[in-house]
């Protein structure tokens, strides 16, 4: 227990200011406001895979390191669809994984953000449109947010995330 | 492995590492096959090509490996009415590999197992995307439902339904679990959600687009893949890339290593319930992607690794700050190493779950690093090492116990094992014997048709092989991830712990979705 204690007071806060929603700059508080009015309380995000080659997953799990602090923002990745209010889709999406796409939308309650992440969420990628595969998450879902990549880095994701969020707060 | 007893005559093969192929019927390829296991051998790839436009019917391909190399065995199907031997009671990791060959090309092994594996979208409408004819270019409706799984009867026993969207930020399959009580008594998994006719779209690559798609295969191993793709181009060229080039690509190739190793003992971590071990590689991964992106413009290396060489160089000052990266890391995580072997509630997550035995691994051909953690005592930078693995002397980790613990010692052996290596090998490029240009040029004409690039990823062997004209035209290429044969061992490996140790089980094998579903 000894030696945990001092590592973590060793390694000491590594977490970092959050990026400004690109293009226009948003400071951090500006953002929890943004969130609360939007929402009425933290942001909470439910990834579905739809035939990616892991490389985005990989990213979008690096957020949740302590350099980003994802959830010392007010966002949290959720399990439920139930319980998400928005949707981050990779992947060229598969025929197989189309349906369980259209079923995890359905699930979330409004206000249903989908924010497409990386080069094969927005137009397939490098695999192109063939046999196994529906096509972009267009095709499928009416997308917020697109965020380009491949992958896209976290501060990326960041980036769109924020920027799902100030949309749905301009729609109101 | 001597293929003349048997008849078969061999040629050498172009390959990374030592190989032969041979031409062999349908009795010759069962005999190689028994030979390659009773010689501690083991299967490493089998798919199907068509060859009905050269007038040879279909052909099917196996690749075996022993102590002496790979062999390439072919086998020539006249029609698709004709069938292949089954080499499941050799191999029992076969199993998927025939289904899925049959899934996307509509030749059939002599199995019993005839369910579809990859793509059951073929077995109604008897067209497969693999054939030369094939010109759907349409979403086909998915089939993926009708998946007849085997059932578990008797007093108590009940199913259970996971996936293919889970809860995690992870890649999609679907597990099926037959259980009484906490404890399980089956599982089988239920692979493909991820296919996205990778093979199919090698086949209107050129040669540089090849490498692109090499690498987006699975992004976890993607300088692996970069890798394995390139030496199977070069073998097929027969040049060697510049010397400063292999220096880098061992360098992106540790890094890989490194970083997906400091993951996973995060990850680990975390579902045995110690969130600080999670904190604390997170973060140590993080600092190695970073460097990354400082030094080669991609996080993960994408792209680096190029047909003929590296597609840059590496600054001196990168050098320096990796080579003083290197020592930093192994020094923590030489702390923490100590942290989780103090921990009693860790100890007793990680001890004697999901066992794989070394009877098991040998029987099921299990590879790669879960291999090595239950006696597989294999790693190619150690048997085959190409350049400049020669120069490496690499310490290959092993342990016996084949639980969760022992997957996680071979871990941080081998994270400790590549941090190692990176301070050699960041001396090296600094060496002027080790300046040179990093790329070399492609000749207009291949001198093998055929050739395979084989090359040790962090999650185990991954192979590519190329079947190419003489201009360079890919007819077909078959990437193979070191899954196919992992995945069918965790089956057995769950059997008897409870339920709730499955993630944690799943997580110290973490074997790839989308390299295996292409």
């Amino acid at each position: 227990m000894y030696e945990t204690l001092r590592q973590i007071l060793r390694v000491g806060l590594p977490s970092e200011a959050a990026p400004a929603a690109a293009p226009d700059d948003v400071v951090v508080r500006r953002l929890h406001e943004d969130i609360l009015r939007t929402l009425g309380r933290a942001l909470t995000i439910r990834h579905v895979d739809a035939g990616s080659c892991n490389a985005c997953e990989l990213e979008a799990q690096a957020l949740s390191n302590p350099y980003y602090n994802l959830e010392g923002l007010g966002i949290r990745h959720v399990a439920s669809p139930r319980h998400a209010d928005a949707l981050m889709v990779t992947g060229p999406v598969t025929t197989h994984m189309a349906v369980a796409l259209r079923r995890t939308y359905d699930a979330m309650p409004e206000p249903k953000l989908v924010i497409a992440a990386g080069s094969c969420a927005i137009g397939c990628g490098i695999y192109g449109a063939n046999y196994a595969t529906v096509g972009e998450v267009a095709k499928i879902l009416p997308v917020d947010i697109a965020i380009p990549g491949c992958p896209p880095s976290p501060t990326a994701l960041l980036q769109g995330i924020l920027a799902a969020i100030q949309a749905s707060a301009a729609k109101r | 492995m001597d293929l003349t007893p048997l008849g078969l005559v061999a040629a050498p093969l172009a390959a990374g590492v030592p190989g032969q192929r041979a031409q062999a019927s349908s009795g010759q390829l069962l005999t190689a096959c028994r030979l390659a296991w009773e010689n501690d051998g083991r299967l490493v790839a089998m798919w199907g090509t068509d060859e009905r436009y050269r007038q040879r019917g279909f052909g099917l391909r196996v690749v075996v490996e022993d102590r002496e190399g790979l062999t390439l065995l072919e086998h020539t199907l006249p029609d698709d009415r004709a069938r292949y031997p089954d080499v499941t009671p050799i191999f029992p990791a076969a199993n998927r590999m025939q289904r899925a060959t049959f899934d996307l090309l509509g030749i059939a092994a002599e199995a019993d197992d005839t369910r579809p594996w990859l793509w059951a979208e073929s077995h109604a409408t008897r067209e497969f995307p693999l054939r030369r004819d094939y010109t759907v270019s349409e979403p086909q409706a998915s089939r993926q439902d009708e998946y007849e799984f085997v059932r578990v009867d008797g007093e108590g026993v009940h199913e259970i339904a996971v996936g293919p969207v889970h809860a995690g930020i992870i890649e999609p399959g679907h597990f099926r679990f037959q259980v009484v009580g906490e404890k399980v008594l089956r599982l089988e998994e239920r692979l493909g959600y991820t296919h996205k006719g990778v093979e199919k779209r090698f086949a209107s690559c050129s040669i540089d687009e090849g490498e692109k798609l090499a690498g987006r295969i699975c992004g976890d191993s993607t300088v692996a893949y970069a890798w394995a793709y390139a030496q199977a181009v070069e073998s097929a060229a027969g040049v060697l890339p510049p010397v400063r080039a292999r220096w880098l690509r061992a360098l992106c190739l540790e890094r890989e290593r490194l970083a997906n190793h400091l993951g996973d003992l995060g990850a680990i971590g975390n579902d045995a319930g110690f969130a600080f071990g999670l904190a604390q590689f997170s973060r140590l991964r993080e600092d190695v992607l970073r460097a990354n992106a400082t030094a080669f413009g991609h996080r993960l290396l994408m792209d680096v690794v190029v047909p003929g060489g590296v597609a840059q160089d590496l600054a001196f000052e990168h050098v320096h700050a990796m080579h003083d990266e290197a020592g930093r890391i192994a020094r923590q995580v030489r702390r923490i190493r100590e942290i989780y072997d103090e921990h009693a509630g860790v100890q007793d997550r990680f001890r004697g779950a999901g066992r794989a035995s070394p009877e098991l691994a040998r029987t099921m051909g299990l590879v790669g690093l879960a291999g090595r953690a239950s006696g597989e005592a294999h790693d190619l930078r150690c048997e085959y090492p190409c350049s400049p693995y020669d120069l490496l002397d690499v310490r290959m980790a092993v342990q016996s116990a084949g639980d969760v613990w022992a997957r996680v010692a071979v871990r941080f052996d081998e994270a400790l094992e590549s941090a190692r290596l990176l301070g050699i090998i960041t001396t090296a490029l600094l060496d002027p014997a080790t300046m040179s240009p990093v790329q070399c040029a492609l000749p207009s004409r291949t001198s093998a048709n055929v050739a395979i690039g084989y090359v040790e990823g962090w999650r185990g062997p991954v192979m590519m092989a190329l079947e190419l004209d003489d201009d360079w035209t890919i007819r077909r290429c078959r990437p193979q991830d070191p899954s196919w044969c992992n995945w069918p061992v965790i089956e057995h490996a769950v059997i008897g712990n409870i339920v709730a140790d499955f993630p944690l089980i799943n997580k110290s094998f973490n074997l790839a979705y989308s390299g295996q579903d292409l």
